[in-house]
């Protein structure tokens, strides 16, 4: 089997283009350094295997960082039968920098210029016979994620690994960047393009004083819009089915002794219903959105608008990319600041991760503010004021990640924020089709799949603690009971509190969880209808100061299991997992408490 | 004679040459890696809300860099660069 490397700057549609030839589906982002991981994929050309491994994205191989020494490591071990470096051709002479530092370290170096297809949309013409001479090694031109030159690429491949060829000797870096100028005037044409001058105009309106910020707001209001308003239909349409289903399930087990009929019926069956119901359609019309404005290259614009808050902040500008990833996952998140580079930095991102709502909580923000807040009504105004709400809410989850790095800054991670540089990528024309495809499988199911197995056991374990009676009452709500007190100090009541304790290991169900307790009966009935759910809530002391109470925990609140599995893993301290439980605890309680004895005091509920 | 400003001075949609990179070493090493050396030509594309950071096309590459790091790039503006409006977008 023949091993092939490839390399590249980061942004230049790397893992689109390793997706393409090995068919393997990974997930590419439209930011600086995503692939951190090394991804290997094979694929067959006439009749030999080829191996190809998936370098991370390095605007250079010096190995100051992580990423650089995993792909010089790698260029330099000789595992690789050749190395492949992928150049952005909107952008060839940084591009070459690197290509002059990989030819230093081997000479079996094959050049693809890829998005050739942008270039000429931006004016940009590159001359690959004349690259090809000045370097002395192949060149071939690719258009991303489209067919264009993939054989012609196979084919130089297969040239590649059974070539012979020398390194040259090492240049200082400066001479490197002298040499990529030289050869880009040399093979480079470009005409000033309409295209770049719309780009610039669009760019300076997604950044400028007066319409940055307005705009960012307006975008992720417009997503989380269409994720309020299109959710209900598909929501209520699963509750059907899946209530159909239990009653096929119900005739099944009729014979069943009665326990086991409520363990696996009204506990695991519909608590892993419920959560498939409420999560999949917010899921699967966010994600997919979320991943269009990825793919068009929006985020790094946002990252440059919030960056001035960031510094204030004393924190790294990249820390709006790995919030915006906690927002689909709070684990992705806390993956994700590994793009950060300074460990002071990074360790901040990690411990706010979990102040920005996820996914999961979506389900329970969007039903308290459309119970409480928009009155149950319906149509397009209610869902606009809904969306407006949920916006406010994440706007408060940015604000606390703000506030804590600062607190944070100012405390236990003392430092001055260390310099970076941020690439804002052309614009592209997203792939639609490949958008949902990787976002579906990705992203939605991914999630969904853990929630899910995480909801039939915690099912069968909630309904236990509701039926399992201990005296004159049950497990659950001695709980709630001994909880209660406590939890009215903050707006809450012991139900609530218990449901966010049960609800560790998914954020999914914790509404379930409070009607179970609510009812007493121990199971989930199904609650297809906003206005049912409403009246319960308001039989059990729900006002609307609980409801906001409820909010700002359910916003605030310890990581699910599952980050914090994962905080641990990426800090490797317990230390630091405890205090990134710590914090957004602290603040919801602290945020609750306030609110309403402020609002007692007021008189106001 | 050259004019000389550092980059975080520079205004939006002029260029200017690099004539000294006073930086971190690691952000000196990163700046090199993003072809940002003596004698390149930045110019200032983007600014901020805030007016920090800026965004600057070099090499073909947009980068934002925050003042704090811009202020220690020193750059000497040639003469016929001062119209240079029209060839920054």
């Amino acid at each position: 089997m023949n091993r092939v490397a490839l390399a590249g700057n980061p942004n230049v549609g790397k893992s689109t283009l390793f997706n393409a030839l090995t068919g393997l589906r990974q997930h590419t982002g439209n930011w600086a350094g995503k692939t951190v991981a090394t991804a290997r994929g094979s694929y067959t050309y006439e009749g030999q295997e080829y191996q190809l491994i998936d370098l991370p994205g390095t605007y250079s191989l010096a190995a100051h960082s992580q990423e650089e020494a995993v792909a010089r490591d790698f260029i330099e071990s000789g595992q690789a039968d050749g190395v492949v470096v992928v150049c952005d051709a909107t952008c060839l002479e940084r591009n070459l920098i690197l290509v002059l530092q990989v030819l230093e370290l081997t000479g079996k170096v094959l050049v693809c210029v890829n998005l050739m297809d942008e270039a000429e949309r931006l004016g940009v013409q590159v001359d690959l016979p004349a690259l090809s001479q000045r370097l002395g090694v192949p060149v071939v031109g690719t258009a991303g994620g489209r067919q264009d030159g993939l054989e012609e690429l196979k084919k130089a491949i297969a040239a590649l690994v059974s070539s012979e060829a020398p390194a040259v000797p090492e240049r200082a870096p400066a001479e490197r960047v002298t040499l990529a100028e030289r050869y880009a005037a040399q093979v480079v044409r470009s005409r000033s393009a309409q295209r770049l001058r719309r780009q610039r105009r669009i760019d300076r309106l997604l950044t400028s004083k007066a319409t940055g910020i307005p705009l960012m707001l307006l975008l992720f209001g417009l997503v989380v819009w269409l994720t309020v308003a299109g959710a209900n239909f598909p929501s209520a349409l699963l509750t059907e089915l899946f209530a159909r289903i239990g009653a096929v399930l119900e005739g099944w087990l009729a014979g069943a002794p009665a326990w086991l009929r409520g363990l696996l019926l009204d506990g695991v069956y519909r608590v892993t219903a419920w959560v498939v119901a409420v999560m999949l359609p917010p899921m699967a019309i966010f994600f997919p959105l979320f991943t269009l404005l990825e793919d068009l290259g929006y985020l790094p614009r946002a990252a440059f608008v919030m960056d001035h808050a960031f510094q204030r902040a004393k924190t790294c500008g990249k820390q709006c990319l790995t919030m915006c990833m906690s927002l689909g996952c709070n684990a992705c998140g806390v993956t994700g600041c590994r793009i950060i580079d300074s460990p002071r930095e990074r360790l901040i991102a990690i411990l706010t991760s979990s102040l920005v709502p996820c996914n999961g909580k979506f389900p329970t923000l969007i039903a308290l503010i459309t119970i409480f807040f928009v009155g149950g009504r319906t149509g397009l105004l209610a869902s606009l004021e809904g969306a407006a709400l949920l916006l406010g809410t994440l706007v408060l989850g940015v604000a606390g990640t703000l506030g804590c790095s600062r607190l944070l800054s100012a405390t236990v991670l003392k430092g001055v924020p260390s310099s970076f540089a941020l690439e804002l990528p052309p614009f592209r024309k997203p792939r639609v089709g490949q958008v949902i495809v990787r976002s579906m499988l990705d992203r939605t199911l991914f999630v969904l799949g853990r929630a899910v197995s995480v909801a039939a056991p915690a099912g069968a374990f909630i309904w236990l603690m509701a039926n399992l009676t201990v005296g004159d009452a049950s497990l659950l709500a001695h709980c709630t009971g001994f909880l209660d007190p406590f939890a009215r100090l903050f707006g809450l009541d012991g139900v609530i509190l218990m449901a966010f304790i049960l609800g560790w290991p998914a954020n999914e169900i914790v509404l379930p969880v409070m009607l179970m307790a609510y009812l007493a009966t121990g199971s989930l009935v199904e609650f297809d209808d906003l206005a049912a759910l409403g009246a319960l809530l308001g039989e059990h002391g729900w006002t609307w100061l609980t409801a906001v109470c409820a909010m700002l925990f359910s916003l605030f609140h310890w990581p699910c299991s599952t980050t914090c599995l994962t905080i641990y893993k990426e800090t490797g301290s317990v230390k630091w997992t405890a205090l990134s439980v710590a914090i957004p605890t602290a603040l919801g309680l602290g945020l609750c408490l306030v609110v309403s004895t402020a609002a007692r005091l007021l008189g106001l509920a | 004679m050259y004019e000389t400003l550092c980059l975080s001075a520079l205004p939006e949609g002029e260029s200017a040459y690099v004539t000294e990179v006073n930086a971190a070493p690691a952000m000196d090493r990163r700046l090199t890696d993003l072809g940002l050396v003596r004698g390149t030509r930045v110019t200032c594309v983007l600014r901020s809300p805030a007016g920090d950071p800026c965004a600057y096309l070099i090499r073909g590459a947009l980068i934002a860099l925050r003042r704090s790091d811009a202020e220690g790039i020193t750059l000497e503006r040639r003469a016929q660069e001062q119209p240079a409006r029209a060839v920054a977008t």
